[in-house]
This record gives C-alpha cells, sequence and structure tokens, in this order.
C-alpha cells in the first residue's frame, strides 16, 4: 500500500540491478521496487504469490549463493543484490487432450528434452515454492504422470527453475501436462457429477426452477428462511428430510 | 513477523476456550444464525456501503443519477485516455472475428468456446494472460453435483438469499443449471478438484449456503481452473492469439452502432493500435484496485474497474455497483501480508472466530456482507477488537481448531498456500491463531447483460466480474468463479455466432467517446482526470517529486 505508513521505519541498503536504494526494512521487495521509484508494469500480477508473475533472484556479497523468491512474499534484507525474472521463454508442447494418454510417451512426444534432464538438482534449489522440483522431474521421466502431478501442484509456473535449468528444459509446462493428465485420465471421475449433468438436461429441475423464478420476493424469502441446513460436521450420507426438490 | 508477546498472551484467551467450542462443534451446536430482519439492522449500521460519502451520484451516461462508490464515479467523470481526433481508424493493426478483452477466468473460457464455434479470436490483455482474480481465488467453485442431498433449486434460493433477493432470475436460473456442466467440463479438461479415492468430489460450505456445495482444488482453487484454462487456449494457439500488456482504453463502433472493435494501448512501446472485430467480448474483471474508502485489498493489481468505463461510454447502463463486497477475512498480521485473502473455507472447515476475550460473537457461515458488519461492529462499537503492533484491529480466527477437528496435519493439508506463507513469517497457523479484518474483493455489480451475455449494444458481450446482476447486491463464495466459466462460455458461443451470423461491416467510429466528452462539458464536469486507470498509482511521492522531466497521464507515466 501507499509508502507513507512506513516512512519512519529503519531503511536498509538494496541493490536493485546493481544500484543502490534505502528502503524500509519491512517492506516486500515489490513494494521496495515502488518504494525506490519504479512503476511496475512486468513482474507484478497478483502481488500475494500465486501468479508466479515476479520470480527474484538475489544474492549477498560475498556468498556464492544464488537465492530465489517471489518479490510479493520476500521481505528485504540489507545488502541483497537482486534482480526480477519476470519473462523467460519456455517451450510450450501442443497436445490435444482428448487423443493422449497419461504416459511417458505422451510426456516425451510433447517435451523431448525431457529425457535430458541430469537430476541436478538445480531446479528445486531454485523454486521459491519448495517444490521438489527435480523429483517430479525424475517422477515425469519413469512415466509416473500421478507422481509428478501430486509433487507439482504447488507450482505457480514462475519460471525460475527454467531460467536456470541447464538441461534447457521447461519444467513447469510438463508439470501442467502432467496435472492435467492426472485430472483427466488417472483420478477416478465423479460419477455423482455425472449423474448431476444428466438429470439437469433432462430437465428434472426445470419445473421447480421455473417455480421459483416465478415466486414473489416475500414468499421467497419465507422458503429461504425455512431451508434445511446441512449440518457443518455432517457426513458424506447426510441426507435432508425434505426430499422434494432434490 | 511472528506475534509479539502481547499478542501470545492473547492467544491464551483463545486458548482457554478452544477446547469447550470444539465440544460445541463436534455436538453441532452452533453460534445462532442472524434472522433476516437482524441482517438488514447490521449491514445498515456497520457495512462501508452504508457509510456517509460511501456513494456518489453518477452525473453522465446511461446511469445518470445512480449513486455509487465516489472512487468509480471519479474515474466515470474522466476523459478517454485517447483524442478521437488523433486516431486513424483506418489503420488496422489487427483484425479478428472476436476480440476479447482480458485474459482471466472469463475471458479465457470465452476463447475456447468460440474458438470451438470456429471463430478466429484474439485476446487482449493487461498483464500476462492469467495475472487475473480468477488466479487468485482460493476456496473453491459452487454447483449442486450431489443429487441425494442438493439441487440447483437449493443453489437458486442460495444465491438469490446472498444478493438480498435482487438478482434477476433468468441469469440466477442459468448460473445453476450450468453449474454442474461446467464443473464437469473442467473435470474433463484435467482439472485436479480434490476428490475421494472413489472420484467423489470433496464440497464445503460456504457462508450463506445451505448444502455442502463448494468443489476446490486444495486451497488454489482459481489457479488450478486458470492454469488449466490457458494451457488449454496455448494448444489452440494457431486460432486464439494473446496479446499481453495490451489493455484496451475504448471499444469501436461502427457506423451500424454495433460493437466493431477496440483501441489498444502497449504498456511497453506506448503505441496505440487498432483491432477491428466483428464482435466484441469484455471481461476485465473487477475494482479492488480503486481501494474504495482507503480499504485494503485482495485483488490483482490489474482490478482497476477499466471495463466498467469503456462499457459505459458506449452506453451500456450499470446495476448493483452501488454494493461492493468485503471479504470479512483479509489478513491484518503480519504487515507483509496485509490485505491478504484468508479464504472462507477455513471457517468451512471449522475455524471460530473469535473477540479479544476468545469468545464467539457471530457465526463463522453469516453471507459475505453480514459476517464483515459484524466484524466491524465488534471492533468498533463493542470494542472488543484485537489491537495490531502496527495500530490496526482484527478479529481470531481459530485456525488450530481443524487440526483438532479433521486430525494432525489438516491444516498443512488442506491450506498448504497459507500454511506456507505464514510459516515464513514466523507463525505456525496449525497452532496459532490468524488475526483478521474486512478487506475489499469483490465487485457484485458492474455493466448489465442478460443470460446470453448480451448487453444493450450489438455485438458487444459482458462476462465476469465486470458485469452486474447474477449475484444480486451480495456474492456468495464460490458462485464467481462458477460465474466466470458459465457465462464466459456463453459470451463465447453467443459473440462467435453474433459474428458469423449478424455482425455487418462499416466504418469504425469512435463518436461515443466525442459525445461523451460532449456530455461531461454540458454537466459542467471540466477536468483532467482520465479512464480507464489502467495500473493503480503505488508511485513513491518523493520520487515523483524529482522526477523533472516525467509526465503522467492519469497513474501511467
Ligand atoms: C483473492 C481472491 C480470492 C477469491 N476467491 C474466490 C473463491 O474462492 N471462489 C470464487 O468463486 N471466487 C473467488 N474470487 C473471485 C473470483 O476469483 C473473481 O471474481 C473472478 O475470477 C473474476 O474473473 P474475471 O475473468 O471476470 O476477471 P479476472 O480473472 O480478474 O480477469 C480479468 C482480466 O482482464 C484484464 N484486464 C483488466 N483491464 C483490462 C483492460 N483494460 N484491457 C484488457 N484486459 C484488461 C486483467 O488483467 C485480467 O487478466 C476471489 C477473488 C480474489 C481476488
Ligand atoms: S505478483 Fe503474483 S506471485 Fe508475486
Amino acid at each position: 500500500m501507499p509508502t507513507e505508513e512506513v516512512k519512519k521505519e529503519e531503511l536498509v541498503p538494496i541493490f536493485i540491478m546493481g544500484k543502490r536504494y534505502e528502503v524500509p526494512s519491512s517492506l516486500t521487495i515489490q513494494k521496495a521496487f515502488e518504494y525506490a521509484g519504479y512503476q511496475l508494469i512486468r513482474g507484478c500480477g497478483c502481488r500475494g504469490g500465486i501468479c508466479g508473475a515476479c520470480g527474484t533472484v538475489y544474492r549477498f556479497p560475498g556468498s556464492y549463493k544464488i537465492e530465489v523468491g517471489l518479490a510479493c512474499q520476500t521481505v528485504v534484507q540489507p545488502n541483497m543484490y537482486l534482480t526480477q525474472i519476470p519473462f523467460f521463454p519456455a517451450t510450450k508442447g501442443v497436445y490435444d487432450m482428448e487423443k493422449i494418454k497419461p504416459t511417458i510417451e505422451t510426456l516425451v512426444k510433447a517435451y523431448p528434452e525431457l529425457l535430458r534432464c541430469l537430476q541436478c538438482n538445480t531446479c528445486t534449489k531454485s523454486c521459491p515454492m519448495d517444490i521438489e522440483v527435480m523429483d517430479y522431474m525424475a517422477a515425469a521421466m519413469r512415466g509416473d504422470v500421478a507422481r509428478l502431478a501430486e509433487l507439482s501442484f504447488d507450482c505457480v509456473m514462475c519460471g525460475l527453475c527454467t531460467a536456470r535449468c541447464p538441461a534447457e528444459i521447461c519444467q513447469y509446462n510438463i508439470a501442467i501436462l502432467g496435472r492435467r493428465l492426472y485430472g483427466k485420465y488417472i483420478a477416478p471421475q465423479a460419477d455423482h457429477l455425472a449423474a448431476m449433468v444428466k438429470a439437469v438436461e433432462k430437465g428434472k429441475y426445470e419445473q421447480m426452477l421455473r417455480g421459483l423464478m416465478d415466486t414473489d420476493e416475500e414468499a421467497l424469502k419465507d422458503l429461504y428462511n425455512k431451508r434445511e441446513i446441512e449440518p457443518e460436521q455432517a457426513d458424506e450420507d447426510w441426507t435432508p428430510k425434505d426430499k422434494t426438490h432434490l | 513477523m511472528p506475534y509479539t508477546r502481547e499478542l501470545k498472551e492473547l492467544i491464551k484467551k483463545v486458548e482457554a476456550t478452544r477446547s469447550a467450542r470444539i465440544e460445541k462443534k463436534r455436538r453441532g451446536e452452533e453460534f445462532h444464525l442472524l434472522s433476516l430482519k437482524e441482517r438488514e439492522e447490521r449491514l445498515k449500521k456497520y457495512h462501508p456501503d452504508f457509510k456517509e460519502g460511501s456513494r456518489k451520484e453518477i452525473r453522465v451516461g446511461p446511469s445518470k443519477g445512480y449513486a455509487i462508490s465516489p472512487e468509480i464515479v471519479d474515474l466515470l467523470e474522466a476523459k478517454s485516455r485517447v483524442n478521437p481526433d488523433f486516431i486513424d481508424l483506418n489503420k488496422v493493426t489487427y483484425e479478428t472475428d472476436v476480440l476479447i478483452l482480458g485474459g482471466g477466468g472469463a475471458g479465457t473460457a470465452a476463447a475456447l468456446t468460440a474458438q470451438e464455434n470456429g471463430a478466429k479470436v484474439l485476446i487482449a490483455t493487461k498483464l500476462r494472460h492469467g495475472d487475473a482474480n480468477t488466479m487468485m481465488a482460493e476456496g473453491g467453485i459452487q454447483a449442486a453435483t450431489k443429487g441425494t442431498k442438493d439441487s440447483p433449486y437449493y443453489h437458486y434460493l442460495d444465491v438469490l438469499g446472498g444478493g438480498h433477493f435482487k438478482n434477476p432470475p433468468e441469469l440466477v436460473y442459468t448460473l445453476v443449471t450450468e453449474a454442474p456442466k461446467v464443473v464437469a467440463w473442467l473435470e474433463n479438461l484435467g482439472c485436479m478438484f480434490t476428490k475421494s479415492p472413489e472420484g467423489r468430489l470433496m464440497t464445503l460450505h460456504g457462508g450463506g449456503t445451505c448444502r455442502k456445495r463448494m468443489h476446490c482444488a486444495a486451497d488454489i482453487t482459481g489457479a488450478e481452473i486458470m492454469r488449466t484454462l490457458r494451457d488449454e487456449a496455448r494448444n489452440r494457439a494457431e486460432h486464439i492469439k494473446v496479446l499481453e500488456f495490451s489493455p484496451a482504453v475504448e471499444l469501436i463502433l461502427n457506423e451500424h452502432g454495433h460493437c466493431a472493435g477496440a483501441v489498444l494501448y502497449n504498456l511497453e512501446t506506448e503505441e496505440y493500435s487498432v483491432v477491428k472485430a466483428k464482435a466484441v467480448v469484455l471481461a476485465t474483471g473487477g475494482s479492488g484496485r480503486l481501494h474504495m474508502q482507503g480499504f485494503m485489498t485482495t485483488n490483482h493489481y490489474g482490478a482497476t474497474g477499466d471495463g466498467l468505463i469503456l462499457g459505459y461510454r458506449a452506453g451500456v447502463k450499470l446495476c448493483f455497483l452501488h454494493a461492493v463486497q468485503y471479504h470479512p477475512t483479509g489478513a491484518v498480521f503480519p504487515e507483509q501480508a496485509e490485505g491478504l485473502l484468508i479464504t472462507e473455507k477455513v471457517r468451512g472447515a471449522g475455524a471460530n472466530v473469535l473477540n479479544i476475550e476468545g469468545e464467539q460473537f457471530v457465526n463463522e457461515r453469516e453471507p459475505r456482507d453480514i459476517e464483515s458488519s459484524c466484524f466491524i461492529r465488534e471492533c468498533t462499537e463493542i470494542g472488543k477488537g484485537i489491537p495490531t503492533p502496527a495500530g490496526k484491529v482484527g478479529i481470531w480466527l481459530d485456525s488450530p481448531m481443524i487440526e483438532i477437528l479433521m486430525g494432525e496435519g489438516a491444516v498443512k493439508r488442506e491450506f498448504p498456500g497459507k500454511f506456507i506463507l505464514f510459516k515464513r513469517f514466523g507463525i505456525d497457523i496449525s497452532k496459532e491463531p490468524m488475526l483478521v479484518y474486512p478487506t475489499l474483493h469483490y465487485q457484485n455489480g458492474g455493466l448489465e447483460y442478460n443470460s446470453r451475455c448480451e448487453t444493450s449494444v450489438p455485438g458487444f458481450f459482458a462476462a465476469g466480474e465486470v458485469s452486474g446482476g447474477v449475484h444480486g447486491e451480495n456474492r456468495l463464495m464460490g458462485n464467481s468463479l462458477l460465474d466466470v466459466t458459465v457465462f464466459g462460455r456463453i459470451a463465447g458461443v453467443s459473440a462467435s455466432l453474433y459474428a458469423k451470423e449478424k455482425a455487418k461491416d462499416g466504418k469504425l467510429n469512435l463518436d461515443h467517446v466525442r459525445r461523451y466528452h460532449r456530455e461531461l462539458e454540458e454537466a459542467g464536469i471540466i477536468t483532467d482526470r482520465v479512464a480507464p486507470m489502467l495500473l493503480p498509482d503505488y508511485s513513491n511521492p518523493n520520487v515523483r517529486e524529482h522526477q523533472l522531466t516525467a509526465h503522467y497521464l492519469g497513474t501511467i507515466r
């Protein structure tokens, strides 16, 4: 939020792309950019740690280690040398979800470079979400789509893994293919959902709904107040007493 | 920042009442729900919408006299970013069948169905494809999918009750009957919904629901939907082109009065360009970044209400915009997480909300506007809020209860995103409660449209948060992801049909902008404000003072 609130706070030096700025110590890297005078266009999306627009790499003087974070989620630290990597070119396989199978062949066909993975673990070390990227890549190479999907689920697709991969692989796109394969072909489909879709299409609720649409506000309020509420702690098998509108 | 010593002391009061509250939960005893009459009283007295100065009448345009947030009125009573006389509409940079403005959930869903209907599609969006409120939705998506206890009938009633019975019936009908179909559509696209080993979709309660019908993908439902839709759009890149960092700044009409394109602004090269299209879908989302009444917001960076301005200038009326949605549970501690949404699912999973004494004061499943009003009441009139070190106040959200009710590890399993985030700040939310306060969350109203997503301007369609009606005066959780997928899909179909069958080629013009400018002048509104805003202004005023040669147009340099 606007910067007045933090004015009186302690200032710390940071180096944005090598240039020194003094910023309040409680700011996230993203807000520090703004405090320093940048108007962000790239590198800023949700501001809440989920869109992956703000991948950032930084380093401290005297340290060999490259650190990573999401700019919107990482609080500044004194003397960090940082830059954002808001865009990195990536490969994107093209596939028709209806025509593929959840197998290693599918993964390799869409992303042949998958097999170049050296299992060097650089990707895992560069993940700001603490995802075991190398492990999901290993699962991908074994054709274990379920494991690939499960391990990569929290991926925000910021691209830092891809930026640093010595084998030039685009891990996060392989991961989303894996998750989609899992969601469509491996996870059991919801029968109750299919049944409901059929019921709706057959017009089962048509009359009751049209009835509601013609009901006046007072009567609607009455129906609303009388709704039977499923108890919060009820288990899956709970059913309401009144079944006339099911 | 971990909790301070003072706050840790206060947490002891929460712990002191916890086991009794757990017992109550287990027995199914709930804090009483307010009656409709009590609800109304709370709203009128404590909801920010009813505060003095929270509404102002619009002085021009099709909804002249309608009173809404002054922040939006100021943008409506502003000039175009472009002088219509400076733009050569004969120089068309892109031509397409269907132009979609906004690459969020609604826009991307529309792109997919339009393409399936044979249309050539162009999506123009402000930031990256998918940088959108859709990406941020956590809690879930509503749909009646369990026929043994639920049906569209109950869903319909819930939507209406949430919306204060003002919602146009036809829109609600469409929403609730399409709901199971879009969940099936998403499942078929490969969305990883949370399911039992047998494939039964997990469903939870949300505020104002009478049946558990909130489906989720862990605590990142919106991201899962958004990234799946985006991946699918990218698979069809041959027919669905995407222009990023290219927000629309004006709609273009043609000599027949049909919508026939838009003027785009390249945020990087600062060029304006003309897109000619046979039909246009507006899906630019909400407006939290206007910070109504100075509230913090959960919304993404680009949520500046642009679509409202574009549509309004072209002649589309506004509705339900007088009601702004505040989400009851935005983080107020630590400072770095301020405004960040704590999903309603946390309450759905069993966490109580508590005052400084560790006492319950409201049922945790009231509709959002009521819940927020009760929080504000507790913190103001009753004076039992919890003060934060930054001088704000909050309410406890007792997340450790979930751990006790659902078993050890439940918080981390059900809310991995939030768990990690708070962990980084030194707070373990499976052991310590969270501090929350209402935060600006959702634009309940917007441009008027019908169940085919048509607006009053031929060839111009609206879908998603930018539109108003389906949620009446207050949206229930989980009905917005539903709204954007249901109406996004419909908009795509309607627009592609229109492009095929009804679109009439004609000379492009921006006469509506000229007329609007004239109307502003006639109303005595002399201003240098420009709209749409495009990006919020978070630049540092001290720095600005030294930008001696910089020129700002609105918020943008
Ligand atoms: C933190 C958070 C949590 C939420 N949780 C839930 C939930 O659990 N369940 C639920 O149902 N709903 C939830 N919502 C609400 C829901 O996510 C949104 O209302 C919905 O996704 C809006 O979708 P949309 O497609 O209309 O807009 P968005 O997804 O916001 O997309 C709009 C797009 O348009 C672009 N745009 C803006 N202006 C322009 C312009 N001038 N030109 C071109 N493009 C432009 C934006 O950059 C963006 O990409 C949540 C919202 C937030 C913010
Ligand atoms: S801005 Fe979205 S993750 Fe940081």
